[in-house]
């Protein structure tokens, strides 16, 4: 886990799409959004929630693993970067590998495009811009003990389970307090999720 | 319904709120009520200390065009001086936070669809042609001369707007009754929120709200009537979301399960258009329970006794008949914000909307008297703005009956007061004129034959369309100022194009009176005059210069501040300068040392004379458009996240288009529609057919439809031209309806665009996509790659 990442609470999504609007105006690949508005319910509720990158720390993020360029370098401070424009070849392997459907593909220029944690940004000490300006703080940008600062009682988890593969990510997600059964070595605790109790 | 699971967890989650509970809690100075020091100093860096990203750019303070909220932001200017982008900023009211409009809003400054040269053309059968200034000036002082030779002053009207700067209303107000000496003058306001204005004036004796907004992160219960705030106010959920972070408990009525209403501990899903049942259901629970405060009723109100009474004839049993909902949730709501140490309401267009809009409000006024909630930090009322200046723009005489500084237009002390002011004799000066939609009929019958428009665009914002397409297209002559071709416009014989508020300085209240300042941050393109200008050159030919001989914003803020001196809304101690240091400063603000007024009635008193709070009994009745087995239903109209009013402005960014391409009709699954079949809506006054949106999230006996699309595909093509009787505000929220299967959808129109340009191609390719909206909250694809 990063120092400074993003929180996602869904609770608090609105579904405004402020977030979407926001990357789209960031300067790092202005025009396009990074970011997707999903609806878990569709049909019977308003919930939603916003996918970022969750820039996934372990194992290596899928999408830099898969790259056959070696486009997609990962910061030591755990950013998984935008795939360098000079290596890209526009393959698409990572959109392919990402479990949480992150990368696109400019088709135009057969570049690669993904949310880089608005490194021009969080290198000078701002939020990215999606946490920047999202009006519910459903995007919050900090470390934990701010979060829980702010949140009295809040509890997060960072570790998304895909059939046998296990996912730790950069980017932790607020869950329900009574899913969280125990830490785990990066210091946050696991929970039970897509239905899956981890600890088996 | 499934709600969302934190929702659920909430309860278990958060410790119920004591103050030593929050004193536990480790402060951090981000958490600082808005407005203090250590607010200001958290957050990261301000942008303003930051190293603007392009070389040469600056960027320019100032404020969303759009709600009534009025976050702070930045327009980046490039080195050529135009504007290009936005950056958050940390001030008070929003601290960085904006919502999609006010992301995109910088896009409409360089659209290509402004109007850039005034159009014109002599009758509505000829096509508008670009013309000078010289030209469209002179042929509306002809016209104007023309039609008040031969019918009277008053068969000339001017209908103004609350998105306009406080400087340009006060214009408008006294263009109408000092050059062109008409009665006829009021403003889209009246379509806002006319009725919490009149219900506040009733029962305090003042038109605002009685709390700054961030009382609410210091409430104990919060009440939310009538609002779909997540989507139409969306930076106020963070304030709402901190008061749940400590606890509070969050009561939403709402005909809709809205985002905000799904994460509430209770939500009343009543049918529309009865409210005031509900909440003197509410009332008579607590009296009955014992939880009034006796003490406070006692002391700072007149006329409990009969509004008790009256509460008394609804009781829950009653109630939950006449609402659709359980008895027992009213007995729950009652509790919950009677027994909260701190309670609060807030209510918005949802239950103001009605031809008891009034009375609506009263009765929610009237619970926050017999529990005492009033005027303490973390208790009291607010009302959202539905327009970014909806509070400023009806106080400063925009208004039928109201002149500066909210004056009565009838009292003779204050019409020589403002004689005084204006250096007009008091005979010269007309008397009240009629509502925005009584001058509509007034047009009908050809009372009214000649129309100014400014900054209001009443095609679609109106209720039943084709009252007001006939009423306009009666008028011998119509001019209208704007900066997009609206619907409205098209119709004109003149359109002037005027600026953007990011192209002139002037002021705006927002929805907690507090006034701010916006910023110019680039010139206007060229042809493109200011509101301010045209007015003040339109009274100069009509020989009302000498009254108007204002350079620019700041002088006739100055007369502004002089002419609500002394008033209740006393604008006195604010100046230009002021504001730039503050951040906004609230009214009353009579000196210029007086700190402003964030929070009213601190010391009991309320601005009647006796200073007690004047609570009014109401009867609850139905809507003015009866059901019938022919029209069972309830049809309800609102906002979505995506579009502003009538959407002239959002229409057009292509990143609001697609996020929300066209109108729907939301069902409820119990009709037998499936997502995205086309639906006919059929009321009294006509029929159109939108794609369904199937939801649980709505009553069965209701439809919704988004309103800020022109006909074919426009709810207010469907909804009724009832009145309150009071404030004059039409009932958008209810009338009678049903819902047919049909074969085909209506197309979504495209906006006018104006001669010799061309829309955004994103936008005109999202505009055409059939697709229907994805959820309730009206989404189409966030992204298409
Ligand atoms: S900006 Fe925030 S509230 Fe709005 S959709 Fe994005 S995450 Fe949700
Ligand atoms: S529309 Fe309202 S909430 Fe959205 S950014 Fe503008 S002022 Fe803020």
């Amino acid at each position: 886990m990063m120092g400074r990442t993003i929180f996602i609470d869904p609770g608090r999504c609105i579904g405004c799409q402020a977030c979407v609007s926001a990357c789209r105006e960031c300067d790092s690949h202005r025009g396009k959004s990074m970011i997707h508005l999903d609806y878990t319910d569709e049909g019977r509720s308003v919930a939603s929630l916003p996918t970022v990158c969750m820039h996934c720390e372990d194992p290596v993020a899928p999408c830099a693993e898969v790259c056959p360029a070696d486009a997609i370098l990962v910061t030591a401070d755990g950013v998984v970067q935008q795939a360098d424009t000079t290596r890209c070849i526009g393959c698409a392997n990572c959109v392919n590998a990402c479990p949480f459907g992150v990368p696109k593909i400019d088709l135009g220029a057969k570049l690669q495009l993904k949310c880089n944690l608005c490194y021009d940004r969080t290198a000078y000490g701002l939020a990215p811009m999606c946490a920047t300006v999202c009006p519910t703080g459903a995007l919050f940008y900090g470390t934990v003990e701010e979060l829980q600062a702010e949140r009295p009682g809040v509890q997060v988890a960072d570790t998304f389970v895909f059939g046998e593969t296990e996912v730790r990510t950069g980017v932790a997600m607020v869950v329900p307090a009574d899913k969280v059964q125990w830490p785990v070595p990066g210091g946050l605790p696991v929970v039970e999720i897509n239905g899956k109790d981890v600890r088996r | 319904m499934t709600a969302d699971p934190r929702a659920a967890d909430h309860g278990a989650a958060v410790p119920p709120v004591s103050s030593g509970h929050r004193a536990a809690v480790p402060l951090d100075p981000s958490l600082a009520p808005p407005g203090t020091r250590a607010f200001r100093d958290a957050g990261g860096i301000p942008a303003d200390q930051w190293h603007a990203d392009q070389d040469g750019e600056t960027l320019v303070p100032t404020h969303c065009c759009f709600c009534g909220v009025q976050c702070g932001m930045y327009l980046r200017v490039d080195r050529g001086g135009k504007v290009f982008g936005v950056e958050p900023r940390n001030h008070d009211i929003n601290r960085m936070r904006l919502c999609p409009k006010g992301i995109n809003a910088y896009q409409q400054v360089n659209h290509p669809d402004r109007l850039t040269a005034p159009l014109m053309r002599r009758s509505r059968d000829e096509e508008f042609a670009e013309v000078s200034w010289d030209e469209a000036l002179a042929f509306t002082v002809s016209e104007i001369r023309r039609i008040q030779e031969m019918y009277g002053k008053d068969a000339f009207g001017l209908l103004g707007g609350a998105s306009l700067f406080s400087e340009k209303t006060y214009l408008v107000g006294k263009f109408a009754r000092v050059a062109l000496r008409t009665k006829h003058v009021d403003y889209n306001g009246r379509l806002c929120m006319v009725s919490a204005a009149g219900a506040n004036k009733l029962a305090f004796g003042i038109d605002r709200a009685g709390n700054p907004f961030s009382d609410i992160l210091l409430t104990d219960c919060l009440l939310i009537a009538g609002s779909n705030l997540g989507e139409c106010f969306p930076v106020l959920t963070q304030y709402v979301w901190g008061a749940r972070d400590r606890g509070a408990s969050l009561i939403v009525v709402d005909p809709r399960e809205t985002a905000v209403a799904r994460t509430a501990d209770i939500h009343v899903a009543l049918k529309p258009g009865t409210d005031s049942a509900f909440f003197n259901s509410v009332l008579s629970v607590i009296v009955e329970e014992g939880l009034t405060d006796e003490e406070y009723l006692a002391e700072h109100t007149t006329g409990w006794e009969e509004v008790k009474a009256k509460a008394a004839e609804y009781p829950p049993s009653r109630a939950a008949g006449i609402c659709g909902v359980p008895a027992e949730q009213i007995v729950q709501v009652a509790r919950t914000f009677a027994r909260a140490p701190k309670a609060m309401a807030w209510h918005a267009r949802g239950i103001e909307h009605h031809s008891q809009g009034v009375e609506n409000c009263l009765t929610v006024i009237n619970l926050c008297a017999a529990t005492g909630h009033i005027g303490k930090p973390g208790a009291g009322y607010g009302t959202l703005t539905g327009q970014g200046n909806g509070q400023g723009g009806r106080e400063h005489g925009q208004k039928a009956d109201l002149l500066p500084g909210g004056r009565s237009i009838l009292d003779e002390e204050h019409r020589r007061q403002i004689c005084e002011v204006w250096g007009i004799e008091e005979s010269e000066l007309p008397t009240a004129g009629t509502s925005m939609m009584e001058m509509v009929w007034q047009m009908q019958r050809r009372e009214i034959r000649g129309l100014i428009g400014i900054c209001n665009n009443p095609f679609v914002s109106l209720p039943n369309y084709r009252v007001v397409k006939e009423g306009y297209d009666a008028t011998e002559f119509h001019a209208q100022f704007d900066f997009f071709l609206s619907e409205t416009a098209a119709n004109a014989h003149v359109v002037f194009p005027v600026t953007t508020w990011a192209e002139d300085d002037g002021v705006m209240a927002n929805a907690e009176a507090r006034v701010v300042k916006h910023n110019k941050a680039q010139e206007p393109p060229p042809g493109v005059r200011t509101d301010t200008w045209v007015m003040c050159e339109l009274a100069r030919r009509l020989g009302a210069g000498d009254k108007f001989a204002f350079a620019d914003s700041r002088e006739v803020f100055e007369e502004l501040r002089t002419a609500s001196r002394g008033t209740v809304i006393d604008y006195y101690g604010i100046t230009y300068e002021r504001l730039e240091e503050t951040g906004g400063i609230a009214w009353p603000c009579p000196t210029t040392d007086h700190p402003g007024t964030p929070r009213l009635f601190e010391d009991g008193r309320t601005y009647h004379e006796d200073g007690k709070i004047h609570l009014q009994v109401v009867e609850w009745h139905l809507p003015m458009d009866p059901y019938s087995d022919e029209f069972p239903m309830s049809l309800t109209t609102g906002r979505t996240v995506a579009h502003f009013l009538s959407g002239n402005q959002t229409r057009r960014l292509g990143a609001l288009v697609e996020q929300t391409p066209r109108p729907w009709a939301e069902v409820h699954p119990s009709h037998g529609f499936r997502t995205g079949e086309p639906v006919r809506v059929v009321t009294r006054r006509g029929s159109e057919v939108f794609p369904a949106l199937v939801t649980e999230a709505i009553r069965p006996d209701t439809v919704f439809l988004p309103y800020h699309w022109p006909v074919p595909t426009s709810a207010n093509a469907l909804t009724i031209d009832a009145l309150d009787p009071r404030s004059k505000i039409p009932e958008y929220k209810v009338c009678a309806c049903r819902i047919e299967h049909a074969s085909e959808l209506d197309t979504v129109p495209s906006p006018p665009v104006a001669p010799g340009h061309v829309a955004y191609p994103e936008t005109q390719v999202s505009r055409t996509d059939p697709l229907p909206p994805t959820s309730p909250q009206g989404r189409g694809t966030s992204e298409r790659s």
